[in-house]
C-alpha cells in the first residue's frame, strides 16, 4: 500500500534522511523506533508531504501507485486525513483550542464527503462514543481545555479515523501520557486497526512498546535504517548490534553488589531513620466555582507517612498528578505542608531555626528530571555546581573550586567542564553535572524527581549505573520519583505507591512487581510496557 | 563586548539601527562643544532661508540656524526620553520581579497599580503635571516615565513568572537562597535579553511622546530648541518655508527608525530561540 | 463566564476609582492655594475667598472629593471659571468632535493593518512581504501630528484639495463635517495601522507554527483554510490586546492632533484650559478621557470572552 524508496530529506544544509526505504500492507502494524534525532517524525512527515519550510527530499513515496514526493497540494488534500491520516505526541497543543471537539471531528468528513454539518456531527457522535468518549458525558461542544490528555488523544483517534483512512501514522501517540492511559490508547489503536483493516505505522522510542504492538520493527539511528524485519525475529535474535545494544539498555538493571536496605531489618537493627515525615497533609486553593461559592481546597498530598533509613534507596510511583512532586518539594523543605510533621534525624523541619534548616538542606539535595531546564543558561559549570555550597558559609572561592573538581570527579567528567556553559554538553553529561551539584555539600539523601525519564535508553542505562555506584560507594540514600516502573524495579530496595494523594502500597521493590496488592499497583504494573513479557507473550501466541 | 558587537553586526537591521543612533548620539555630544552657528544668535536679516552651503539645513524666522537647533535638540530628545526609560526601567522591573516572587495579594494589588497607570497616556498625565506645575522640559520626563512603569513591570513580571517554576531555580532555592537573591542572581539575568529590546522601544517611543508633548507646548520651554518645539514654530510658515517642517520631523522619523532597527536587531542576535526554532 | 464578566467590571469600577482619587489628588498637591493660582497673582483677596467658597474649597477634603464624585456621576462636572459656564456643557460640544475622530481613526486603522498583516504572514518572505514590512517599519517611526503637517502641506497647501483646518460643525451637514475630519483621522490612523499590522503579522506567523495548525492540515485543509477557520481567531487574540493600549493612544493623539488642524474639540478646550489656569476643566477632561479607556479596556476584556473559549468558565 504505501512504499517508501530511498527517500533522502536535507533541512537547509543539514543532512536529515538517508536512504530511508520502508513498505506497509493493509491491516499490519509497522513499528518505526529509534532516539532522539534518528530521524522517525521527519519520515512521517515526509509521507503527509508536511515537511517544514527549506526541506528538500529526493526518492520516491509511493502510496497505492500514486507518487507523494512533491505531489501538487490539491492531490495531497485529497490524501490527506482521507487516505493517510495522522495523530501527534502532544494531545495538549495539537487540537484547536477556540473551536469545540465537535466541530473539529466534524470538519474533516465535510471536507472530504461533502455531507452537511447535522449528517456530520451525527457521525462524530457515533466516533467519540467509539473511541471511548460516550456523548451522554462528553457533548460535542466541548472545548478541548475541558479534557485531560488522555481523552483529547481519544478526540485525536477519533478525528484521524473518521474518513477510515488506509493508512494511519501516529508518531509517539503515547509519550506524553501516563502507562495506564498508554495502554488503553495503544489498545483503541490495535482494535481501530483490526476493525477497519487500516495500517498503522507507530513511531515510538519504547522498545516494549512496539515490541507489544507491532508486526514489523525498522530500527533508526541518525537518520538511516539499521535495522528491519518481524519485529519478532530481530528483538528475539538481535543480529543488529545497536538493536541489541537498545534492547539491552532498555532493560537495564545496575549491578548491585550491597544488600538492599530493607525497612523492617533498619528498624530491627535499631537503626534510626535519617527522613521521616508523617501525617503530611498539602492543600491547594482552588479556582472559585461561583460569585457566591469558593472552590473547596485541593488536596494534592493527603496523610502521607515516608520514612526513609541511611543508605536505604526508596521509590516513589504513581500517575502524573497524584501528588509525588508535592510530596517532593515539601521533603526538600521547599513548600510548607499544610498539616503533619517531617523529622530529618533529631531536627523537626517545619518549625526549624534557620541554622538547623540549613545543616538539613545540605544534607538533603535534589537531582530534576529535565537537564535542559535545571540550569541557569549564563552560569559556567563551575558556579553550578559549587551553587549548593551558598549553604556552608565562610569557603574561599579556590576551595569552592577544589570542591567543584571533586565532585565531577564523583560523576567522571573531568576538571575541565567547570569553565564550560551547560550548552555544551549532552543530556546524559548534564544530568551527570546535576548529580555533582547535588553531591558537593556531601548529603546523606537525594530526592531524585524523574532523573532519567528525559534521557533516550542507552543514556539512561549509564546514568542509572552511576546513581549505584554512587549509592554503594557515598553510603547514600535516594527518594526516586519516577513514573517508570522498570527504572523504579531496577534501582530502588522498596517502594511507595501513590494514588490521588494517598499511599496507597508499600513494599519491598520486588514485591510490588510480582505481587501488587492495591488496584494502583496492579494497574500501574499491568500497564507497564515490558519487553521480555511482550516477547515472551509473543512466542506463546504464536506457538498456539 | 566587542567580539558581541562583531557578531551583531552581521545582523542588517542591528548594524543600520547602530549607525543612525551613534550618528544621533555623536551629534547631540558635539553640540556640547560645537556647533556650526549659535542658537541663542537672532539674525533677523538671514531669516527663513532654504537650505544651502551656508546653512545646510537653511534658516528658521529668527534667521537661526536650522542644523544646529537639530544638534541641540537631540540632546534634548535623548536626555528626556533616556531618563524616562530610565525611570520605567527602575521602578518598573523591581516591582514585577517582586510581584513575582510574592505572589497572591500583593501581586495582584501591584498589577492593578499597574492597570490604572495604564489609563494615564503620557499626554494625559503631562496635561494634569503641566495644569499644576505649570510647563517644564521636567513635566515630560515624568509623564512618559511614569508610563513606561507598568510597561516594564508587566514584561518583568510576566518573564519572571516563567523562569520561577524552572528547575534551576529550585535548585537555587534548595541552596537555601533567599527569593531576592534568586531574583538578583537568577531571575533578573535572564530577563537581560527582553528588557533591553523593551527598551530600545521604549526609547524609540519616548522621543515621538517628547517631540509630541514639546509640539503642544507641555515639553521642554524657550530658548532650548527641541524637535517637537521647531515643528510648532514651523506650522504657521508651512506655505512659505515648508523646510522647517520637514527637517526636524526628517530628523524625529530617523532617530526613532534607527532605535527601532536596533531594537529589532538585538531581538535577534540576542534571542537563540528565533536561530534554533524549527528542529 | 458570569464570574468573569463581574470581576472583570468590578475590577473597572475600582480601576476608575483609583483613577478618580489620582486625579482628584492631583488638583490637591497644587503649590498653594488653588483659587489663587486660578486667579493669578493679581488677584484680590476678597476674588480669591470668592472663588473658595465658591469651589467648595473650604469644606474638608473627603467631603470634597465624595461631592465631586457624586457630582460627576449625576452628569455634573462643576462649573467651569473662565467660561461661567458648566463643564458638561462645555465638554458635551467638544466631545461630538473628538470621539468621532477617535473612533474614525480606529476604524481606518484597523481597517488597513489588519488585512495588510494578514496578506504578509500568509505571504511570509515574499517581496510583498518585505515591502509591507520596510513600510510599517518607517510608518511606526513617523510622529502623526508631523504626519499631518505633510499632509496638510501637500494636500491642502501645495494641491488645494481639502481644507488645512477648522471644523464647520455637524449640522453644516454629516459628509461636509466628515470630510473636515478625514484628514486628522487618516493622519492619526497610519502609524498606528503601522504598529498594527506588524502585531497582527507576528500572531499569525505565530498561531501558524502552533501545533493544531498541522493537526488541520494532516485532516487535508488547504493552507488557505487553515488560514481562515484555525489560525484566525487564535492570532486575533493578541491583536485585541493592542487595539485596546491603541485606543488610548488615539484618544491622547486627538488632543495633538486638533491643535495642527484647528479642531475645536477637547483638546482645544484643554489647553485653552491650561493657559487660563482652569483647573476643574483640566480636571473633568481628564477624568473623562481616563473614563474612556477603563471602559473600553474592559470592552476589549469581554471581547476575549468571545474569543478565546478557555476563559469562559465551564458550565457545571
Amino acid at each position: 500500500m504505501l512504499e517508501i524508496d530511498k527517500l533522502n530529506l536535507t533541512i537547509g544544509e543539514t543532512p536529515i534522511l538517508k536512504d530511508i526505504s520502508l513498505s506497509i500492507e493493509p491491516g499490519k502494524i509497522l513499528g518505526i523506533v529509534g532516539e532522539s534525532g534518528s530521524g522517525k517524525s521527519m519520515t512521517a512527515l515526509s509521507t503527509m508531504q508536511l515537511l517544514p519550510q527549506g526541506s528538500t527530499t529526493s526518492g520516491s513515496i509511493r502510496f497505492n501507485g500514486r507518487e507523494l514526493l512533491n505531489a501538487d497540494d490539491e492531490l495531497m488534500q485529497d490524501m490527506r486525513g482521507d487516505d493517510i491520516a495522522m495523530i501527534f505526541q502532544e494531545p495538549m497543543t495539537a487540537l484547536n483550542p477556540v473551536h469545540t471537539i465537535g466541530d473539529q471531528i466534524a470538519e474533516g468528513m465535510m471536507l472530504h464527503e461533502s455531507s452537511n454539518k447535522t449528517a456530520a456531527l451525527e457521525r462524530t457522535r457515533g466516533l467519540l462514543e467509539r473511541v471511548g468518549l460516550p456523548v451522554s458525558r462528553f457533548p460535542l461542544t466541548r472545548y478541548p481545555h475541558e479534557l485531560s490528555g488522555g481523552q483529547r488523544q481519544r478526540v485525536m483517534i477519533a478525528m484521524a479515523c473518521a474518513q477510515k483512512p488506509e493508512l494511519l501514522i501516529a508518531d509517539e501517540p503515547t509519550t506524553a501520557l501516563d502507562v495506564t492511559l498508554q495502554a488503553q490508547i495503544l489498545e483503541l489503536l490495535r482494535s481501530l486497526v483490526e476493525e477497519q483493516n487500516m495500517g498503522l505505522i507507530l513511531i515510538s522510542h519504547d522498545l516494549a512498546v512496539v515490541a507489544e504492538m507491532t508486526d514489523e520493527l525498522l530500527v533508526m539511528r541518525n537518520g538511516e535504517v539499521v535495522d528491519r524485519g518481524q519485529t519478532e525475529e530481530i528483538l528475539h535474535h538481535t543480529n543488529h548490534p545497536y538493536t541489541a545494544q537498545l534492547a539491552q539498555a532498555s532493560t537495564h538493571i545496575p549491578e548491585r553488589n550491597q544488600p538492599p536496605v530493607l525497612t523492617h531489618l533498619a528498624r530491627e537493627g535499631g537503626l534510626a531513620p535519617l527522613i521521616s515525615a508523617s501525617q503530611l497533609v498539602r492543600d491547594y486553593p482552588t479556582k472559585r466555582q461561583s460569585l457566591f461559592r469558593a472552590g473547596s481546597p485541593f488536596r494534592a498530598v493527603d496523610h502521607v507517612d515516608v520514612t526513609v533509613y541511611p543508605g536505604q534507596t526508596m521509590g516513589l510511583v504513581g500517575e502524573s498528578g497524584c501528588g509525588k512532586s508535592t510530596l517532593a518539594r515539601m521533603l526538600l523543605a521547599l513548600d510548607e505542608p499544610t498539616s503533619g510533621t517531617i523529622q530529618f534525624k533529631e531536627t523537626e523541619l517545619t518549625n526549624a531555626t534557620s541554622e538547623q534548616l540549613t545543616t538539613a538542606r545540605k544534607n538533603i539535595q535534589v537531582v530534576f528530571q529535565d537537564p535542559y531546564s535545571s540550569f541557569n543558561p549564563r552560569h559556567k559549570v563551575e558556579r553550578l555546581v559549587a551553587e549548593p555550597l551558598y549553604l556552608e558559609s565562610g569557603i574561599a572561592e579556590s576551595e569552592k573550586r577544589d570542591r567543584a573538581v571533586a565532585a565531577l570527579e564523583e560523576v567522571h567528567l573531568p576538571a575541565s567542564a567547570l569553565d564550560k556553559y551547560p550548552h555544551q554538553f549532552s543530556g546524559g553529561q548534564r544530568q551527570r553535572i546535576a548529580i555533582a551539584r547535588a553531591l558537593i555539600t556531601r548529603p546523606a539523601l537525594i530526592i531524585a524527581d524523574e532523573p532519567v525519564s528525559a534521557l533516550d535508553v542507552s543514556i539512561r542505562a549509564q546514568v542509572l549505573d552511576l546513581l549505584t555506584e554512587l549509592r554503594e560507594r557515598l553510603g547514600l540514600a535516594y527518594i526516586f520519583i519516577s513514573h517508570d516502573l522498570s527504572v523504579v524495579r531496577a534501582l530502588c530496595d522498596e517502594v511507595l505507591v501513590m494514588e490521588a494523594g494517598k499511599i496507597v502500597e508499600h513494599g519491598v521493590a520486588s514485591d510490588i512487581f510480582d505481587n501488587p496488592q492495591s488496584d494502583a499497583a496492579k494497574m500501574l504494573v499491568e500497564a507497564t510496557p515490558n519487553l521480555e513479557r511482550a516477547l515472551k507473550n509473543r512466542r506463546t501466541a504464536t506457538e498456539k | 563586548m566587542t567580539d558581541f558587537l562583531k557578531t551583531a553586526l552581521r545582523n542588517k537591521s542591528f548594524a543600520t539601527g547602530f549607525v543612525i543612533t551613534v550618528i544621533v548620539v555623536l551629534m547631540a555630544v558635539v553640540s556640547f562643544l560645537w556647533t556650526p552657528y549659535d542658537v541663542t544668535d537672532l539674525d533677523i536679516g538671514s531669516k527663513l532661508k532654504s537650505p544651502s552651503w551656508t546653512h545646510w539645513f537653511g534658516t528658521d524666522h529668527f534667521g537661526r540656524d536650522i542644523f544646529s537647533m537639530i544638534m541641540v535638540g537631540a540632546r534634548n530628545s535623548i536626555a528626556v526620553a533616556l531618563v524616562a526609560v530610565i525611570i520605567g526601567v527602575g521602578f518598573g522591573v523591581p516591582i514585577g520581579c517582586w510581584a513575582a516572587a510574592r505572589r497572591g495579594l500583593l501581586d495582584e494589588a501591584l498589577m492593578r497599580g499597574n492597570d490604572v497607570i495604564f489609563a494615564f497616556p503620557a499626554l494625559l498625565s503631562a496635561v494634569m503635571i503641566t495644569a499644576v506645575f505649570g510647563p517644564g522640559a521636567i513635566n515630560a520626563i515624568i509623564a512618559i516615565g511614569i508610563f513606561n512603569i507598568p510597561v516594564f513591570a508587566r514584561l518583568a513580571r510576566g518573564a519572571a513568572l516563567s523562569l520561577w517554576p524552572r528547575d534551576f531555580i529550585m535548585a537555587a532555592r534548595s541552596a537555601g537562597k533567599s527569593s531576592t537573591r534568586i531574583t538578583v542572581e537568577h531571575i533578573v539575568p535572564n530577563m537581560a535579553n527582553l528588557l533591553i529590546v523593551q527598551a530600545t522601544i521604549a526609547f524609540a517611543l519616548g522621543i515621538i511622546q517628547e517631540a509630541g508633548l514639546a509640539y503642544v507646548g507641555l515639553g521642554t520651554q524657550p530658548p532650548l530648541p527641541s524637535w517637537g518645539k521647531m515643528l510648532n514654530e514651523a506650522q504657521t510658515m508651512m506655505s512659505f518655508a515648508p523646510h522647517m517642517a520637514i527637517i526636524p520631523g526628517l530628523a524625529i522619523v530617523i532617530t526613532v527608525l534607527g532605535l527601532n532597527l536596533l531594537g529589532d536587531g538585538l531581538r535577534d542576535v540576542l534571542d537563540p530561540r528565533l536561530t534554533r526554532k524549527r528542529d | 463566564m458570569l464570574l468573569f464578566l463581574v470581576r472583570k467590571t468590578l475590577w473597572a469600577a475600582a480601576t476608575l476609582a483609583v483613577a478618580s482619587v489620582l486625579v482628584f489628588a492631583a488638583l490637591e498637591i497644587v503649590p498653594g492655594d488653588p483659587a489663587q493660582v486660578m486667579l493669578g497673582i493679581n488677584a484680590t483677596d476678597e476674588a480669591v475667598s470668592a472663588l473658595r467658597q465658591d469651589l467648595g474649597l473650604n469644606k474638608p477634603v473627603l467631603e470634597r472629593y465624595f461631592s465631586w464624585v457624586l457630582g460627576m456621576l449625576q452628569g455634573d462636572f462643576g462649573k467651569s471659571y473662565t467660561y461661567s459656564v458648566p463643564v458638561n456643557e462645555l465638554v458635551a460640544d467638544r466631545v461630538t468632535i473628538s470621539l468621532p475622530l477617535a473612533l474614525l481613526s480606529l476604524f481606518i486603522s484597523t481597517a488597513i493593518a489588519i488585512p495588510v498583516g494578514l496578506y504578509a504572514a500568509a505571504r511570509r518572505g515574499s517581496l510583498a512581504d518585505t515591502g509591507i514590512m520596510a513600510l510599517s517599519q518607517i510608518g511606526i517611526a513617523i510622529p502623526n501630528f508631523w504626519f499631518a503637517l505633510l499632509l496638510v502641506y501637500f494636500l491642502a497647501i501645495w494641491l488645494q484639495l481639502v481644507p488645512a483646518g477648522g471644523f464647520p460643525g455637524w449640522e453644516a451637514g454629516f459628509l461636509i463635517a466628515l470630510k473636515s475630519l478625514l484628514l486628522p483621522a487618516v493622519s492619526l490612523a497610519l502609524p498606528q495601522a503601522a504598529i498594527l499590522s506588524r502585531v497582527t503579522r507576528s500572531a499569525l506567523l505565530e498561531t501558524l507554527g502552533e501545533d493544531y495548525i498541522r493537526t488541520a492540515r494532516a485532516k487535508g485543509l488547504s493552507r488557505r483554510a487553515t488560514i481562515w477557520k484555525h489560525a484566525l481567531r487564535n492570532a486575533m487574540i493578541p491583536v485585541l490586546t493592542i487595539l485596546g493600549l491603541q485606543f488610548a493612544y488615539l484618544l491622547a493623539g486627538t488632543i495633538i492632533i486638533e491643535n495642527v488642524f484647528y479642531l475645536p474639540g477637547l483638546g482645544r478646550l484643554v489647553f485653552q484650559a491650561i493657559s487660563l489656569r482652569d483647573l476643574i476643566v483640566v480636571e473633568s477632561v481628564v477624568m473623562m478621557l481616563v473614563a474612556t479607556i477603563i471602559v473600553i479596556n474592559l470592552m476589549v476584556d469581554l471581547a476575549y470572552l468571545w474569543v478565546d473559549p478557555r476563559l469562559r468558565h465551564r458550565q457545571s
